[in-house]
């Protein structure tokens, strides 16, 4: 369970908003701008605000009034972007073992092949990051990120490289992985299908409010007769 | 040919190199990783002896470093002998006035690694170091090279902080560039020819060798 207040500031966005996502998936909903990114980057850590309490399972992981900033890597959250960011110099294998630090030895090889297979791409185990394709490229980011077993799983647009049944696919077998691991997952999209496909509680986010949460047909359909009133 | 100077200028060069990137790698990651507004200071303090005249920066570490200051002679008593006028002398002068040249050409090629990969590194639970040691030093590797390439050369041809802080003892603190400077203020320009060509020769071997090994080592990715 997420806690959230938040108030940041870049440039001329402001995203402020206060709410708690209790769902085991969260699909964050909203046109390009209007701060899904942003959110996903505080929770992981990647920024701080400029005040806000964020806290996962009752550990708060940023308190500003009490100075707390966890740093990414304590926070036990991984997060996948559009942009895979593979590293370029490793191995497939190197990749996904990355942040497996406190994992012992022996026993990465086989977390590694456990994450290749969970995402269909163990075949690719031989290649080099550069030589792969979109999507190819995020299914290993994608093992990479679960690898470690976070506790919160950051999804921005990770599946926009895949096609239509490639990304139901995957997202039907993450959706499994979450469940039977207890990591909570947290999705921002632009794409009403991938948060109806979640069958997700959807926070619906603009100009950096959220002006919506509840489960994904009733926010969505709320949404749409909104923009069909709106259209005439 | 002043073969003992040709071996104190090779010796001097290598060991300010090493010091260099020893010290400028953690450097250059501080700067690139930081964000207090402190390290822009630290910066400018780093790129000073890019535009200080050498006899000046020479000036001030033969005063430093002499029994001028406490410091001097705090130092003096714990060596039990002046650094100035000495090769230990001559290496402090040398990683001072080369240090912007290791350090830009890492900051540069530290700053060059794209910004979703260091997340990315973060996330996954690395320190800054091995951020460092797993990303910075081997997607960088030409900086690598050229901060050596560039730190070497420069301490090979340095000729104003040597003279000023270590004069010009044989064996000790006479390097080649002193070695040339005698031979021209003797009309001996012959030998001058001679040992300026060494220097020459030198220069373009080592950047030949390091360049070809950075660019076989570490031309690709693949």
């Amino acid at each position: 369970m997420i806690d959230l207040t938040l108030d940041a500031r870049r440039g001329s966005f402001h995203l402020q908003l206060a709410c708690r996502f209790a769902a085991e998936w969260t699909v964050i909903f909203g046109p390009s701008g209007s701060g899904k990114t942003t959110l996903l980057r505080l929770l992981a850590g990647l920024d701080r605000p400029q005040v806000g309490r964020i806290v996962l399972d009752g550990r708060p992981l940023t308190d500003s009034p009490s100075r707390i900033f966890l740093r990414p890597g304590s926070r036990c959250i991984a997060m996948v972007s559009q942009q895979p960011s593979l590293f370029p110099h490793l191995g497939i294998a190197a990749n996904v073992a990355y942040g497996l630090g406190s994992l012992d030895r022996k026993s990465r090889p086989a977390r590694v092949e456990e994450m290749l297979d969970l995402v269909d791409a163990r075949h690719l185990v031989d290649r080099r990051p550069l030589h792969l394709s979109g999507g190819e490229a995020q299914r290993v980011a994608l093992a990479r990120a679960l690898a470690p077993r976070p506790r919160l799983l950051l999804l921005d647009e990770p599946f926009s490289a895949l096609d239509g049944a490639a990304s139901d696919a995957l997202l039907a077998r993450l959706q499994a992985w979450t469940a039977a691991n207890g990591t909570q997952t947290v999705l921002a999209t632009h794409d009403a299908t991938d948060a109806l496909a979640t069958g997700a509680e959807v926070a619906l986010l603009k100009e950096g409010r959220l002006t919506a949460l509840g489960p994904a047909t009733e926010v969505l359909a709320a949404e749409r007769g909104r923009l069909q009133t709106r259209l005439g | 040919m002043d073969w003992q100077a040709l071996a104190l200028t090779l010796k001097l060069a290598a060991v300010t190199t090493a010091i260099l990137l020893a010290v400028s790698v953690p450097l250059a990651a501080l700067l690139v990783l930081g964000r207090s507004r402190l390290l822009a200071g630290v910066e400018a303090l780093a790129a000073l002896p890019l535009v200080l005249p050498p006899t000046v920066l020479g000036f001030f570490l033969l005063v430093m470093l002499g029994p001028r200051t406490s410091f001097g002679r705090a130092l003096t008593t714990f060596l039990g002998h002046p650094l100035a006028f000495s090769f230990a002398g001559l290496v402090v002068g040398s990683v001072i006035y080369s240090l912007p040249f290791a350090v830009q050409p890492l900051v540069a090629g530290f700053a060059a690694v794209d910004q979703p990969l260091i997340d990315a590194a973060r996330l996954l639970g690395a320190s800054p170091v091995r951020v460092v040691l797993s990303l910075f030093l081997p997607l960088a590797r030409r900086s690598l090279v050229a901060a050596a390439v560039l730190s070497f050369l420069h301490t090979v041809g340095e000729f104003g902080v040597v003279l000023m802080l270590g004069g010009d003892i044989p064996g000790a603190t006479r390097t080649l560039s002193i070695v040339l400077y005698n031979q021209v203020e003797n009309f001996d320009y012959s030998a001058a020819g001679r040992t300026a060509a060494i220097l020459l020769a030198l220069s373009l071997l080592a950047l030949a060798v390091i360049y070809n090994g950075g660019r076989s080592s570490g031309g690709s990715l693949d």
